[in-house]
């Protein structure tokens, strides 16, 4: 019993329950409709038409196509933590970013190319640099102008997808060359998508473990002026977690258009921000800013795209679709409340004191 | 002093519109049109009152209207979203060029209802002798269609339908997205000649008039069908992302199926790139039936190649059918309150077929986006 209350204790343990809870649904589907109860969970290989095996499977499908979102949330998680708002700009972003690789990789107003016009590191490294300055263009209004989070990134969430049309010449420009195909293809057996993804948690886990990068933001978040007074440099700690959410926005962008192979700038990323939004607090995070978990919104993350994929596989029209994700939400929220939380420690309480007398 | 602000607004908002105008067909001046339309937008109110306004200084405004020969043609598009827009855009300024005795003014709304709507109003102000309006929304039209009546401006809804009176306009000229359905339908009944069917749809946008259509169409034909059964269908958004998450989604559902509809082409290209990651083979050589719709200049590609089975055309060419209305009602004759633009179907190489058009690289070459 008490082992089972530490668990529930732990502070991803709503996160996890909510996330296991939606795939629960696919279980129950698949046993009402006469399948495999666990066809869900079944992870298998295949052979794909050019010859290479690869893994196969609902739950590879979450982990791959959630990715985008996964790496958008390490950089809004910082961002929510450091400045107590969100970055509304980063599907944008998404989008610009993309938009600016396969331009200098086709070339200017070139719309499908079977050969780079540049070397791929020259537009991949330019795409995830336009994200970047993008980022710190964001966090100098933020930090240094002190123009309200949502107002200054609404800047870039209107504009930056207009400028990666004007990059693209307002076309969908196809780059069909294997090798740029790879960050959205298959690296060995497994989509590429979740290893990138996996490698920007790592990276950050481990700043966050073996530095103080944590300890600066959750204090600049908590008490921007006590934080100064005590030593931090608030405006650069908020200027350093926008560059992030930037960069991370390049290389979800990148991603996001190796898997089609084209830049279709209109769509790419397209309400990403909200999604990426939403995976901070699924995680439990607060929005006001201050202590964070990463591990919460990487795992809100997958919970969005877990409850996409149930729903295709439920075959839930598209018309309806959204209604159901909205109240699954809504659930996964209230569940997390303070008010509810509190609410059932309370009847868990009385209980226990009704066992004891 | 209001009514002076207001003129003095709604001639900066004509002044924007034909700066807009110039910059028709070079891409980047069209693209940073939404920043500058921006505030035209929140002018709105103020535009309003420039109707009462103009009574007091109409001479600014007639000048334009008063040159002899030319047709002026006011044509308010949707934006430049796809390449098929950016066909159509230059379909009609090719087809209403001063060459051929017009005097086109092209707005690009760029999405913006708001801009679309002003748009309409400024033409009406100019007194064009006819206004083309793509229109963005469906609904909210009969005002600003009222006040073209009343000007005595014939109206032509292109390319997409509006929720108003049919009285208001003179004729909605556009593809007929049920009969691309139809074609789709009869198409694969000819193929298949009786065989069984077992059908999935990627279907458009949730409530596009092109997502409703090509299924209502597409269904007439299954329901006469008894031999095919519609597994599943859900959106992929008209884009490629979307047919690969849709199709990645579909062959774990259904094990056994041999169509795919797509209603896009992009959505089709998604859909391809899902099942080469499975191992399905697809296409005339292939298990499994492509359809597609659009009939783009790459969907085109692939159907060439013998990977889309059956390519339906949206054809973005439309300006010669609107041209023919126009003439018809300068001679005074009657025109009919639907004008179909003609769509083709285009079939793999080494299938023939009633309905369609067999692929060849000259058909490609020959097409003009």
């Amino acid at each position: 019993m008490s082992k089972l209350k530490k668990i529930t204790k732990m502070q991803l343990f709503l996160p996890i329950f909510s996330m296991i809870l939606v795939m629960l649904v696919n279980v129950i589907y698949d046993l009402a409709s006469g399948n495999a109860p666990f066809g869900f969970f079944s992870i298998s290989t295949q052979v794909t038409s050019s010859g290479n095996t690869i893994l196969y499977g609902r739950l590879i499908d979450i982990l791959n196509r959630g990715s985008e979102v996964a790496i958008l949330a390490i950089g809004m998680t910082l961002v929510v933590s450091a400045s107590a708002g969100t970055d509304i700009s980063v599907g944008s972003v998404m989008s610009l970013s993309g938009g600016m690789c396969c331009m200098l990789l086709a070339g200017y107003g070139v719309t499908n190319v079977s050969e780079y016009a540049r070397p791929l590191w020259v537009g991949i490294g330019a795409g995830i640099l336009v994200a970047v300055v993008c980022g710190l263009f964001n966090g100098f209004l933020v930090a240094y102008l002190n123009i309200q989070p949502m107002v200054a990134t609404l800047i870039l969430w209107s504009a930056g997808r207009a400028i990666g049309l004007l990059l693209c010449n307002s076309a969908i420009v196809y780059v069909r060359v294997p090798s740029f195909q790879f960050f959205g293809s298959y690296v060995g057996f497994l989509p590429t998508p979740i290893l990138i993804a996996a490698i920007c948690v790592l990276i950050m886990a481990l700043l966050l473990k073996f530095t103080a990068l944590g300890t600066f933001v959750q204090s600049v978040g908590i008490n921007k002026k006590a934080a100064r007074i005590s030593g931090f440099n608030s405006a650069k700690i908020i200027l350093m977690c926008y560059a992030i959410c930037g960069l991370c926005a390049g290389i979800a962008g990148i991603t996001a258009t190796s898997r089609i192979y084209s830049a279709d700038t209109n769509n790419i990323g397209l309400n990403m921000e909200l999604d990426a939004i939403l995976a901070v607090a699924l995680g439990g995070n607060s929005l006001g800013g201050g202590k964070f978990n990463l591990a919460g919104s990487i795992i809100g993350a997958y919970t969005i795209q877990a409850i996409t994929t149930t729903l295709y596989a439920l075959g839930v029209s598209s018309a309806q679709a959204p209604v159901f994700k909205a109240i699954v939400v809504i659930l996964i929220v209230v569940i997390q409340a303070e008010p509810v939380r509190e609410y059932f420690k309370k009847l868990s309480a009385k209980k226990a004191a009704a066992k004891e007398a | 002093m209001k009514k002076k602000l207001a003129v003095l607004l709604a001639g900066a908002m004509v002044m924007a519109s034909l700066v807009g105008c110039g910059g028709g067909d070079a891409a980047p001046a069209e693209t940073s049109a939404p920043a500058e339309e921006a505030p035209a937008a929140d002018e709105a109110p103020a535009a309003d009152e420039a109707p009462a306004a103009e009574e007091e200084a109409p001479a600014a405004d007639e000048a334009p209207a008063a040159d002899g020969g030319t047709i002026s043609v006011g044509f308010a598009q949707v934006g430049h979203e796809s390449d098929w827009r950016a066909a159509n855009t230059q379909n009609y300024q090719d087809a209403f060029s001063e060459a051929n005795g017009y005097e086109l003014s092209f707005v690009d709304a760029d999405n913006d209802n708001a801009v679309q709507l002003e748009a309409v109003r400024n033409f009406i102000q100019q007194e064009m002798d006819y206004i083309c309006i793509a229109p963005i929304e469906t609904a909210g039209w009969d005002t600003v269609l009222q006040e073209a009546q009343d000007a005595g401006i014939p109206v032509l809804i292109v390319d997409r339908s509006v929720d108003a009176d049919p009285s208001l306009y003179t004729t909605q000229l556009g593809c007929d997205m049920v009969a691309e359905g139809e074609t789709a339908g009869n198409w694969l009944a000819e193929y298949l000649d009786g065989a069984e069917a077992k059908i999935l749809v990627i279907e458009g946008s949730v409530g596009a008039s092109a997502t409703l259509g090509r299924t209502e169409g597409f269904n007439n034909i299954a329901a006469q069908h008894s031999e095919w059964e519609i597994l599943d269908s859900q959106s992929g958004d008209f884009t490629q992302a979307g047919g690969q998450e849709v199709m990645e989604s579909f062959i774990k559902s259904y094990s056994d199926f041999n169509v795919v509809v797509c209603q896009n082409d992009n959505e089709a290209y998604g859909a391809m790139d899902a099942m080469d990651a499975a191992g399905i083979t697809y296409g005339v050589d292939g298990d499994v039936i492509i359809i597609s719709f659009d009939a783009t200049h790459d969907g085109l590609q692939y159907t060439l190649d013998g990977k889309i089975n059956c390519n339906v055309e949206c054809n973005p060419l439309q300006a010669e059918f609107a041209a023919d209305v126009i003439q018809k009602l300068e001679k005074g004759e009657a025109v009919d309150a639907q004008t179909i633009v003609k769509d083709e179907a285009f079939v793999a190489p080494g299938i023939t077929s009633q309905y369609a058009v067999t692929m060849t690289q000259e058909v490609l070459d020959g097409r003009a986006y």
